[in-house]
This record gives structure tokens, C-alpha cells and sequence, in this order.
């Protein structure tokens, strides 16, 4: 299940665990990043706490917890080559992969065609 | 300035859009912050090859002697700025202060002399209360004009000289802060040898009429690149040159802020024409017996950025307040984050380790030589 946040992050929900990283479109709109800072396993997080923070050439950005639950892994791969989440924003840059306190709480989220739209 | 103003557009304003700029205000004014190429690659390829700025919201000031003798012009300038000016040469530009009674810095400026008369650029965001001070403290024996009918582009990088010279052979002979005269297209422009991001290049001042036409031109080259506001910023801040209202301001003397080069020996205690610009009881005392902050460099050790406005301290606890980051970010050709602050003057020798706090942490910096990179300034 693909699900979308209004604050453009991406969750790729597989049983009760969703992998999060930001949208083509956030990726976008950020610019050529240059550092990621990515939350250690076993955070506890609530929805709209700050999870991660990225960096481009000109500013910093918070990237927030989607929904609550516990970091179960962080993306290295980003850590070393941020380039990596302009280049392949839904794929190889995603950034943390979240075990859901509740994951039927991903069902209030937006669907892909909800998302399109709010970008449009 | 009025959030609710309308902005202002340069004469080149409908270029960015037809290049697919994105734009954002400043200083009143509606800029290319970068375009589709983005800011990491725009800034490389300015470095190694060129990039073209529009920098037409900066102020241009024409200041004629009423006298007619250019060293009188050059003395009424003397007592805004601590600048030999009268030692300015006919051709040549040179960068300067205004400074306040309390030796605070109100703008940076580059000075030419253009033989008949001082030629100005000031900052956009400073132009109109520059233009105020030069008619209040100038007026006198001066005629000053703040242009309205001329853009100001800056080609800057190490292929600027080859690129411009297809168009007029002679500039190769110009030197670093020469200014001269010439036919851009059939277009005379003012040419000067100079820049901010510290590699030759040139700035360029065509009649606002003809700005969209000769620019276009430039960029047709294969190797220009148009250059938005995001890398000229991280490309300055790489050359160790400061934005004013960021690194300088009314809070800040010359000497806090290194200038110490940008004031000539004739200014100086001792010189030909020592003080009389505002606050050089101040600046002059700070100049012999040193001021108790300074800019430095700092290289922040580790990989994360350290922006404006990030609080120093000598401890690793943030115990011991030492200053402030006034610029940082990441430096893509430097590849690594680079800042510059004020730190107290105990902290301020190379190699001394301070710390910055960074959402919660105090990550470690190392107080480092300016520039970041090395300049390729034709002198």
C-alpha cells in the first residue's frame, strides 16, 4: 500500500511496517541536498515529530514522523550520498522504515491520485 | 521595506522566465534564486567554466564634481568612506565602506574612477538610503545620479575572459579592478574587471534597453551558464566575501569585520589624510590596538551544515558564549560545509577548535583561513 502525506512524504506500508522517505516533488522543491540526519533504531517517534533533518546547498529542512511508531532502520546509503534522494527520491532515497504503533491509521493518509492533486 | 509593496523587476526579468528560473523576492526586487540546472551544478560550472548574474537590482551612482576636477569629488567621497580615493587612478576600481559615527559599517560599495567622474555600485537593499547619505553629506559639490536605465550582469568563472573577448579582443588586457569602456554588440557597456565569487570574471553595465539582447547573446555561448541568487551565495561565501545585513552591518566596525586591506595607508593614523570619515576615532583606535571580536572562517568538522545565526561557544557543553555564525552552508567546491562568524578575540587564530549548536548539539568547528577556495583574480 503507497500512501502520501500532506507534508509530501511517501510510505510504502508492507504488514505494520512502512518504509518513509519524501516525495519527487519535495526532492524537487529542496533542491541538490548535501547532508541528511536520520533518526537511530529503536526512536520512539509521534506523528509530526521531527524524524530527520536534510540539507541543500542553501537550507535545512525537517522531515516528520508520518505516523507514530519506532524506527526499525535508517537508509545509510542517503547519509553518504544525500545526492542519492534527488536522484532516486522513491526508490534508493528512502530514509527510514517505521514499525506503525497502529497501521490502520495509514488508512486516513492520502492515496496517490489525493497527493497528485494536492501538488497539481 | 513593505512586505506588501509590489516587486520590483530588472530589466532582465522576462529572460529568467523564458530560462525556467525560479524566482523569489529580494531586496524588494524579484529574482532568479536558480534555474532548472539547479544551484549545485550552477555554482561548479561557474568555477569551472562561466557564469552569468543578473545583479541589476545593485545600485549604480554616477557622482560628478561640480567643479570639474575629479579629486574633488574624490575628497567629498573620502569623508563617507575610509578609502584613498583620491588615489584611485583614472581606470581603476577599488572596493570601500560607508561607515557610521559609531564606526559601524552602512554599506560595501565598489569605487571607480571613470576619469570625469566616481562611478558607484552599492547594494540593492542599501541603494536608496545610500543615495540619501551621498546627496545629504555631497550635495554641495557634488551632482549625483542613481541609475535607473542601466542593467548590471557579471560573467564570472575562468572561460568569462575568453567568452567576452569573442566580442571585444582588448579586454584580455584588462587587469583585476581595471574599468573600461567598450562596444558589447554594438551596445557600449561599462566593463570592469571584478566580481563575488572569487574568480575572474567581469561585471558589465549595459543600458537597460539593450540588456535582454546582449545577455542573450552572451548565454548563447556554450560554455555561460545563467547563475541564480543560491549559488552566487554559496560561491561568495566560498571566496570569503561578505553580504551585507548578513557578515556586516551598522553592528559591525571595519576592523571586527578584517577589513583592515580595505583601508589604504592614507587613511590610517600616520597617513596623508588620516581619519575624517565617520566614526574614525572609533575604527582608528580599533586599528592600533585591535577590536575584541573578528570575522574568521570556520570549517565546520563534520558534515553538516552551520547556518546564520548558529551560537559559538569555546566548550563542547555551550557553557563559555564566544559569537556567532553570520553566514554558512555547504561549500560545493570546497565539498564541505563552510561558515563565517564573529568569534571574541581569544578564539580567533587558524586551527583553534570552537563549537556551534545545531538543533540541540554542539558540533565541532575549526576556525579556518578565508577563502575557502583560491582566487583566480587577475591581478
Amino acid at each position: 500500500m503507497l500512501k502520501f502525506t500532506d507534508e509530501h512524504e511517501w510510505l510504502k506500508i508492507e504488514g505494520d511496517v512502512a518504509t518513509v522517505g519524501i516525495t519527487a516533488h519535495a526532492a524537487e522543491q529542496l533542491g541538490d541536498l548535501v547532508f541528511v540526519e536520520l533518526p537511530e533504531a529503536g526512536t520512539a517517534l509521534d506523528k509530526g515529530a521531527t524524524a530527520a533533518t536534510v540539507e541543500s546547498v542553501k537550507a535545512a529542512s525537517d522531515v516528520y514522523c508520518p505516523l507514530d511508531g519506532e524506527i526499525v532502520e535508517s537508509n545509510q546509503a542517503i547519509v553518504d550520498d544525500p545526492s542519492l534522494v534527488n536522484s532516486d527520491p522513491q526508490g534508493a532515497g528512502w530514509f527510514f522504515k517505521l514499525k506503525l504503533s497502529d497501521p490502520s491509521a495509514a488508512n486516513a493518509l492520502l492515496d496517490e491520485a489525493a497527493y497528485k492533486e494536492l501538488i497539481a | 521595506m513593505d512586505d506588501h509593496s509590489p516587486l520590483k523587476q530588472t530589466p532582465l526579468h522576462a529572460l529568467h522566465l523564458s530560462l525556467g528560473a525560479r524566482m523569489v523576492p529580494f531586496a524588494g526586487y524579484d529574482m532568479p534564486v536558480q534555474y532548472p540546472a539547479g544551484v549545485m551544478k550552477e555554482h561548479l560550472h561557474t568555477r569551472a567554466a562561466a557564469g552569468l548574474f543578473d545583479v541589476s537590482h545593485m545600485g549604480q551612482i554616477i557622482l560628478k564634481p561640480k567643479s570639474g576636477r575629479i579629486e574633488d569629488a574624490a575628497l567629498a567621497l573620502e569623508t563617507l568612506v575610509p578609502v584613498d580615493v583620491l588615489g584611485l587612478a583614472e581606470g581603476r576600481q577599488r572596493y570601500g565602506l560607508f561607515t557610521n559615527d559609531a564606526g559601524g559599517i552602512l554599506d560595501d560599495l565598489m569605487i571607480a574612477n571613470r576619469g570625469d567622474h566616481l562611478f558607484l555600485v552599492v547594494n540593492a537593499s542599501c541603494k536608496d538610503a545610500d543615495f540619501a547619505h551621498l546627496q545629504k553629506h555631497l550635495g554641495d559639490t557634488c551632482d549625483l545620479t542613481l541609475l535607473d536605465d542601466r542593467a548590471l550582469i557579471a560573467l564570472q568563472g575562468p572561460h568569462a575572459v575568453a567568452v567576452l573577448a569573442e566580442l571585444w579582443a582588448d579586454i584580455a588586457t584588462m587587469r583585476f579592478m581595471d574599468v573600461a569602456e567598450a562596444e558589447l554588440h554594438d551596445v557600449p557597456c561599462i566593463i570592469s574587471r571584478s566580481g563575488y565569487t572569487g574568480e575572474d570574471g567581469f561585471e558589465i553595465s549595459i543600458p537597460s534597453a539593450s540588456a535582454e539582447d546582449v545577455t542573450r547573446r552572451i548565454l548563447e555561448h556554450p560554455d555561460v551558464m545563467p547563475i541564480g541568487l543560491g549559488a552566487r551565495d554559496s560561491l561568495r561565501l566560498e571566496a570569503g566575501l561578505c553580504l551585507y545585513g548578513n557578515d556586516i552591518d551598522t553592528g559591525t566596525t571595519p576592523v571586527e569585520a578584517a577589513f583592515e586591506w580595505a583601508m589604504q595607508k592614507a587613511r590610517r593614523t600616520g597617513g596623508a589624510r588620516p581619519g575624517g570619515f565617520p566614526g574614525a576615532e572609533t575604527i582608528l583606535g580599533q586599528f592600533a590596538d585591535g577590536a575584541s571580536r573578528r570575522r574568521v572562517g570556520l570549517k565546520p568538522d563534520g558534515k553538516a551544515p552551520v547556518r546564520a545565526g548558529a551560537a559559538l561557544f569555546a566548550d563542547a557543553e555551550g557553557k563559555t558564549p564566544i559569537g556567532a555564525v553570520t553566514s554558512g552552508g555547504f561549500g560545493p567546491s570546497a565539498d564541505h560545509p563552510v561558515a563565517m562568524g564573529y568569534v571574541d578575540i581569544a578564539h580567533t587564530t587558524n586551527g583553534t577548535q570552537i563549537f556551534a549548536e545545531v538543533r540541540g548539539k554542539y558540533l565541532p568547528m575549526t576556525v579556518a583561513a578565508l577563502p575557502f577556495i583560491t582566487p583566480t583574480y587577475k591581478r
